[in-house]
């Protein structure tokens, strides 16, 4: 074969001076990520700490989640009551574990559902369109219509208050926005020569959609994963508010925030407390994903 | 030169309906063509003539709105996605911009892998890694940028690349569409000698589309000129560069510039008028209203593709004698 003159044919202009580049697997792109995103790095560590905690809530909690103690109402923090207690004398630190256990399921789980249920119809919508993509995005834009509470609200009252309905009830308003934002880089994708090029060597529609399209939407889902995951933690407390959310003797932060609200300013910790564990998931969750997504990136690579 | 066709096209139309009122682009109308095993046959004309949508219906990259293509006896214009899909690796593709044709989020290795797989040719994952690399040395890509992206890479060498993956299913026909028209000058060459070296290598034939005219006088063996969706003259390349037959294959010659300072001085062919709209051809020919020999005839009845010693010409006064 030629490939003698052809390799005397490339001119320094054609070649570039880059490293040999070895394969990437998983370990050494979390590698890279730990070196090159510190940040990234301390937030899953920060993510898996807390995961930890509400598997493990039973064994760490000092205290029941519904136990009342009236006699050791509304106390300030101290030793005993790390966090103090609320107005039945419950032990705030012991609730706030039981209740992260429904607030980073509710945060993660349907996200996670809907993130699967969009990018499948956004995929079918954006590459097949015709009626497929009709009928599908006009279901989409029910959904995106109606405020999101109060699509929860009708899917709570219509099949009743409980855990599952609530995954359900936040999963149907998940879905639509993954599904817009997959079906329009499916629009613009399937119509570059690199879809073309797949589709000249015979490979099959699912594999296009599956190697080629749905990789290059990882970086806006990730994005949109990380909004979808406190909006949902979010939604779950002012379902819980409502009184249509979790009920009322058990605990999620975003009903602890709700009880503590009227002592907000005698004791601000009953009602802070939350937010803060609200807040530091929701910015672990945002800078994980900024990791994730650098260094998913091929241009990013060294 | 053998004579034998590889793939033969029979009043070949393709019309795209755009917009909500259905009006039709008549991108490729009435063509009737052969390619002939290993030659390399030129597509020439101005962008927007239909060339590349010409390329794409012959191997059933788009489907045809009329006629056929006939190969190996069968016509598979004809055929569903379905029918079609065994002699799909006879026929592979090489895109004009090699930096939109390669997936930015794969490697080499599974780019060029990505033929050998779907079709399941070597098996094991490491065997397929052998053939990428066997087909990277035939391109001239160094076995070590195995693993890197297509951005890493040059123009040239990312069209290297893609030139590897078109030939990992040992195809019959190429369609190069302009394959190095997004190249810088000084690369254009290499890419083109490899294209050459690797049709010896594969038993290629080549269409090779392009509107760069000393590009394809440096590739091809036969030429095809077409103009808005028509083909004007197919000739063999020496005879149509030294004595185009078609006003139009004489006005596109005539632009390209000479490097020969005693030839400067000829006059050159000055053309004038509107270029009909795809959407609305003129009843004649396609070229009447540019065309300064125009008669009466031209504009009413379209000229059927005839031979004239040898080459077919669409012309009612083709350029012999009395017109030059
Ligand atoms: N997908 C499409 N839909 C509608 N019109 C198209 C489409 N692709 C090409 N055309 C039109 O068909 C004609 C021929 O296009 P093309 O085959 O790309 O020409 P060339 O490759 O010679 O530049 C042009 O007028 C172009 O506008
Ligand atoms: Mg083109």
């Amino acid at each position: 074969m030629s490939s003698d003159i052809l390799k005397n044919d490339i001119r320094p202009d054609d070649e570039l001076s880059l490293q040999i580049g070895e394969r990437d697997g998983i370990r050494d792109k979390l590698k890279r990520m730990c070196r090159q995103n510190p940040l990234a790095a301390v937030s899953a560590i920060v993510i898996l700490i807390f995961i930890l905690m509400a598997i493990f809530a039973p064994i760490i909690a000092p205290y029941g989640e519904t136990e009342p103690d009236l006699l050791n109402r509304l106390q300030d923090p101290s030793l005993t009551h790390l966090l103090g207690t609320d107005e039945l004398g419950r032990d705030l630190f012991s609730r706030m574990l039981y209740g992260s256990r429904l607030s980073i399921t509710i945060g993660i789980l349907p996200s996670l559902i809907s993130l699967i249920i969009g990018v499948i119809a956004g995929l079918v919508a954006g590459y097949f369109g015709g009626w497929i993509d009709y009928v599908i995005m006009r279901i989409a834009d029910v959904m995106l219509s109606v405020p999101s509470l109060l699509l929860a609200m009708v899917v709570m009252y219509t099949l009743g208050t409980s855990t599952i309905n609530l995954f359900v009830a936040l999963t149907m308003t998940g879905w639509s926005s993954v599904a817009r934002v997959v079906r329009s880089h499916t629009l613009s994708i399937k119509e570059s020569e690199y879809v073309e090029a797949a589709r000249s060597i015979g490979v099959s529609k699912w594999k296009i959609m599956f190697r080629h399209i749905f990789p290059n939407c990882i970086p806006s889902l990730i994005v949109l994963f990380t909004l979808n995951v406190p909006s949902a933690i979010l939604s779950e407390s002012s379902l819980s508010f409502l009184g249509i959310g979790i009920k009322v003797p058990f605990a999620s932060w975003g009903l602890i925030v709700n009880q503590g609200r009227q002592f907000l300013f005698t004791q601000p910790w009953l009602c802070l407390a939350p937010c803060v564990a609200i807040m530091i998931i929701v910015l672990a969750f945002n800078f994980l994903g900024d990791g994730l997504r650098d260094v998913l990136d091929p241009y990013m690579q060294r | 030169m053998s004579r034998e066709i590889l793939l033969r096209a029979e009043h070949l139309y393709k019309t795209y309906k755009t917009g909500k009122k259905g009006r039709e682009v008549h991108a490729v109308s009435d063509v009737s063509l052969e390619i002939h095993k290993g030659e390399t046959l030129a597509l020439v004309g101005e962008s927007g003539c239909g060339k590349s949508t010409l390329g794409r219906t012959l191997i059933h990259m788009l489907p045809a709105t009329a006629g056929s293509v006939i190969y190996k006896d069968m016509d598979i214009a004809a055929m569903s996605d379905k029918q079609f899909k065994p002699y799909r690796s006879k026929m592979q593709m090489i895109f004009q911009d090699p930096y939109a044709s390669l997936d930015p989020r794969m490697t080499v290795r599974d780019i060029i892998a990505e033929p050998l797989e779907t079709y399941k040719l070597c098996g094991s994952r490491e065997k397929t890694t052998e053939a990428v690399l066997r087909l990277m040395e035939a391109v001239g890509i160094p076995g070590e940028f195995l693993n890197r992206y297509p951005h890493q890479f040059s123009g040239g060498q990312r069209q290297r690349i893609g030139i590897a993956r078109a030939i990992a299913l040992r195809p019959e026909l190429i369609i190069c569409d302009e394959p190095v028209s997004a190249l810088d000058v000084s690369v254009q060459s290499q890419v083109l000698n490899l294209l050459k070296d690797i049709q010896k290598d594969y038993d290629l034939t080549y269409l090779f589309i392009g509107h760069d005219l000393s590009v394809v006088n440096f590739m091809a063996d036969r030429v095809c000129v077409m103009f808005l969706g028509c083909i004007c003259e197919v000739a063999d390349k020496d005879e149509l560069y030294a004595k185009p037959l078609h006003p139009y294959s004489e006005f596109l010659l005539d632009a390209i510039p000479i490097a020969d300072p005693h030839r400067r001085n000829r006059k050159r062919k000055v053309i004038s008028g509107e270029i009909p709209s795809p959407m609305d051809l003129p009843k004649g020919c396609c070229f009447c209203t540019r065309c300064p020999y125009a008669t009466e005839e031209c504009r009413s009845i379209r000229p059927e593709l005839r031979d004239i010693g040898g080459r077919k010409v669409a012309c009612h006064h083709p350029l012999e004698g009395e017109n030059r």
